[in-house]
């Protein structure tokens, strides 16, 4: 069953194809794009079901010796110490005290080896779980959860990037899944740029010029439809959609108890403004932490740098399971690779991608494990080594998707994910 | 004070090596002169003996790096500190040195030691922002002073011991009345600190300072021209200020260094000053002249160095490096 395509020319729209609709409907939680269901009742059953996802992207390469996977007292193990966490027997850097207390709601991959150590490729690996070639072109994850996730009605955005400038443009993100789904980029606590009335224009010239707009849009449409003309259609009209929904941006309108227990930083800003977002029905967040490529004093800057995430993150993390946000949404905390276990002599860490760790929280997931091992001196992996495609494929399945399933793309199976590998079953619930 | 016989920066040449565990961050010399204690990437820091090269370990000390070293008047006992946060004192008069005092001096990483010149008390400097003076003979805790909102880099008692002066990651450097604690000068240091706002991190920071003997003149090192601070791109700058009107006299550069930091400043016997440079152009010693902006001399160490000491003889270098070795270099023309 394919949603109908009215486009005269028949050219690429980005459905769900029978196949992942069908295993949909046969797997009760799935969620799944909910302009797909007919029937109200199921629209409605799956909407208290909607599955978000977050994504930390830790650009640079965050090191996993002073985070996830500390090696304290040996050659490798850098000057940090690890501490308890409130799991029994997981232990973790001392640069995150306040995670450390909310490890219980957290899954730990240490054994992520994605023999990728440039930092373009390795993070096109990590958001679309394939690996880069010139043949083809892959959606990133939050192109993919927009598509598969977002309710055609919801009038936020499907894919938003928060950055501390914001910035409103769009990205290119979306690959054979359209521009539709491609982000949107946010930021700085306040609505996008260019999103209020101008003051000249009366509410009324407004609905009139609007209607002229979809008037002459009409009938442009009715003759040369293609994806690009809907996404171009689609602009407009989530445009007019963010304009009604500009208080959803403004993190102002939060208690300010919450704003002062994320922090007076850039990054509890952002974090603050999408568990805001996340409430307000947006359905994948990206928010980006920089810069962690420290191939010079990487111990002062990650001092500096996780540091100042330990926080808003942890607060992130134990407001949505206060909320009872948590069991609904996926939180992913990742970066391009990670970084050497040899020290440099600029108290350095270069690019390591053999041994490293990606963390996770919330649905779907077993809570308050670490799933496998490094060596000694976290040089390599010893047990329970996957790579970005098992990653990709736990990502789809946590949030109750096939992940064997396709898009159909012009008549295309494309698969969601990497057919030859599979989902890492150990840590999903 | 005249410089000792011998003296000659000219001449300066590495007399010894010796190797040590892990790579070093920090190193001190004894009043005598005699052993060389050193502290690096891991949790026992070792004497040396400078003659035979002979390594004792202190152990079961720390339980991170260690960053800093000072030692006691008699020579028989020093102090450790680490990224634990911890000061350990030692006597290292019996084959196995023997913890006397251990002491959980800071929150956080504690990066520079200094002992004051009547030899009666030890100054530290914490990640936590805060100095704090300690009994050198009994581990006592005399004052604290909440000196910073950042990291302490380095801080160091005046030559009289009637101030401290303290570097921060911030460029901040302030000098502190002993008696009370209160901010006694405030000078502009912010040339060393560094902010990428593509790679949002600060960087940088006061890593070395040194006053001469009458207390005229303060010198303050570190780096500038970071224009890739997670690349390592940045130069060595020092910063030279006469204390009566806290004015910026001049600033110390070196030419064809591209990679480097002044980790490490030593007033000498001549009025010279000693600078350790270390980054991704080499190691180096530097030497400058307080009213000239261009180095005098300039001795390469082969290896990055990270940290640098003068022995009481005026004539004796030790020098911290990546390569596990401690370099003895020697202000005097090479024996025959």
């Amino acid at each position: 069953m394919k949603r109908d395509c009215t486009y005269a020319c028949h050219s690429p729209e980005h459905l769900l194809a029978r196949r992942q609709f069908l295993g949909a409907m046969a797997a009760t939680p799935i969620v799944g794009g909910l302009g797909v269901f007919t029937s109200a009742q199921a629209a409605e059953s799956l909407k208290s079901q909607q599955k978000r996802v977050v994504v930390f992207n830790m650009h640079g390469g965050l090191s996993q010796l002073e985070t996830w996977d500390p090696k304290p007292g040996t050659e490798t193990g850098g000057p940090f110490r690890s501490i308890e966490t409130s799991v029994p027997g997981i232990r973790i850097s001392e640069l995150m005290p306040e995670t450390a207390k909310v490890m219980h709601h957290l899954t730990l991959v240490r054994g992520v080896n994605t023999s990728e150590d440039d930092h373009g490729k390795g993070l096109y690996m990590m958001l679309t779980g394939r690996r880069q070639t010139p043949a083809a072109n892959y959606p990133q994850i939050g192109a993919v959860m927009a598509r598969a996730l977002t309710d055609a009605q919801n009038p936020l955005p499907g894919h938003i990037l928060i950055t501390p400038g914001g910035g409103g443009g769009r990205g290119n993100e979306a690959a054979y899944l359209g521009p539709k789904y491609s982000s949107l980029a946010v930021g700085g606590g306040k609505p996008p740029q260019y999103t209020e009335r101008p003051r000249d224009i009366t509410e009324s010239n407004e609905s009139l010029r609007q209607d002229v707009r979809r008037q002459a849009a009409d009938k442009f449409l009715s003759r040369r439809r293609t994806a690009i003309t809907d996404a171009y259609v689609y602009s407009y009209e989530q445009a007019l959609r963010l304009m009604s929904q500009r208080e959803s941006f403004d993190i102002s309108k939060e208690p300010q108890r919450d704003q002062d227990r994320y922090g007076n930083s850039d990054l509890g800003r952002q974090c603050l403004l999408g568990r805001r977002l996340l409430e307000k029905g947006a359905t994948f967040i990206q928010i980006t932490h920089s810069n962690y490529d420290t191939h010079n004093e990487n111990f002062n800057f990650h001092l500096e740098q996780v540091g100042e995430f330990d926080r808003p993150y942890a607060t992130f993390i134990s407001d949505l399971a206060e909320r009872g946000m948590l069991d609904s949404t996926l939180v992913i905390m990742m970066s391009e690779f990670g970084r050497t276990p040899n020290i440099n002599l600029y108290y350095g860490r270069d690019h390591w991608s053999r041994a490293w760790t990606v963390a996770m929280a919330g649905c779907g997931l077993q809570k308050g494990m670490a799933f496998g091992k490094t060596n000694e001196k976290g040089t390599a992996v010893t047990d329970g080594q996957v790579d970005h495609a098992n990653l990709f494929h736990t990502y789809l399945s946590a949030v109750g998707l096939n992940s064997n399933d396709s898009f159909d793309i012009d008549g295309r199976d494309m698969p969601m994910a990497d057919p030859a590998s599979k989902p890492i079953k150990e840590v999903l619930a | 004070m005249a410089p000792p016989a011998g003296f000659d920066i000219k001449a300066a040449y590495i007399a010894k090596q010796i190797k040590c565990e892990r790579p070093l961050n920090c190193c001190r010399i004894d009043p005598k002169v005699e052993h060389v204690v050193v502290g690096g990437e891991g949790g026992t820091p070792q004497r040396l003996n400078i003659n035979s090269g002979k390594a004792t370990n202190l152990e079961n000390g720390h339980d991170s790096w260690v960053f800093d070293a000072a030692w006691l008047p008699d020579g028989t006992r020093c102090v450790t500190s680490g990224g634990d946060g911890r000061l350990v004192w030692w006597d290292l008069t019996s084959e196995k040195p023997a913890k006397i005092h251990t002491v959980e001096a800071h929150k956080g990483w504690i990066r520079s030691l200094a002992t004051s010149p009547d030899g009666k008390s030890l100054l530290s400097g914490g990640n936590d922002g805060k100095l704090r003076i300690w009994g050198l003979a009994d581990a006592k805790p005399l004052m604290t002073v909440e000196a910073s909102k950042r990291d302490i880099y380095r801080a160091i008692f005046s030559p009289d011991g009637k101030l401290l002066v303290s570097g921060d990651l911030m460029g901040g450097l302030v000098a502190w009345n002993v008696s009370d604690g209160k901010e006694s000068a405030r000078f502009e240091g912010k040339t060393l600190h560094a902010y990428n706002g593509g790679q949002q991190v600060d960087f940088g920071g006061i890593r070395a300072i040194a006053m001469s003997p009458d207390g005229k003149t303060l010198v303050a090192g570190g780096l500038h021209k970071a224009s890739n601070p997670l690349g390592a791109v940045h130069e060595p700058l020092g910063l030279v200020f006469q204390t009566s009107d806290k004015k910026m006299i001049r600033q110390w550069t070196a030419n064809g260094i591209t990679g480097g930091i002044f980790w490490s400043l030593r007033y000498l016997a001549d009025g010279s000053y000693a600078g350790a440079s270390g980054g991704s152009t080499g190691g180096f010693l530097l030497f400058f002249k307080p009213d000239g902006e261009k180095e005098i001399h300039r001795l390469p160490l082969g290896n990055i160095v990270r940290d640098m000491d003068l022995g009481s003889d005026g004539l004796t270098i030790a020098t911290a490096h990546h390569d596990r070795q401690v370099r003895i270099i020697k202000l005097t023309a090479r024996k025959a």
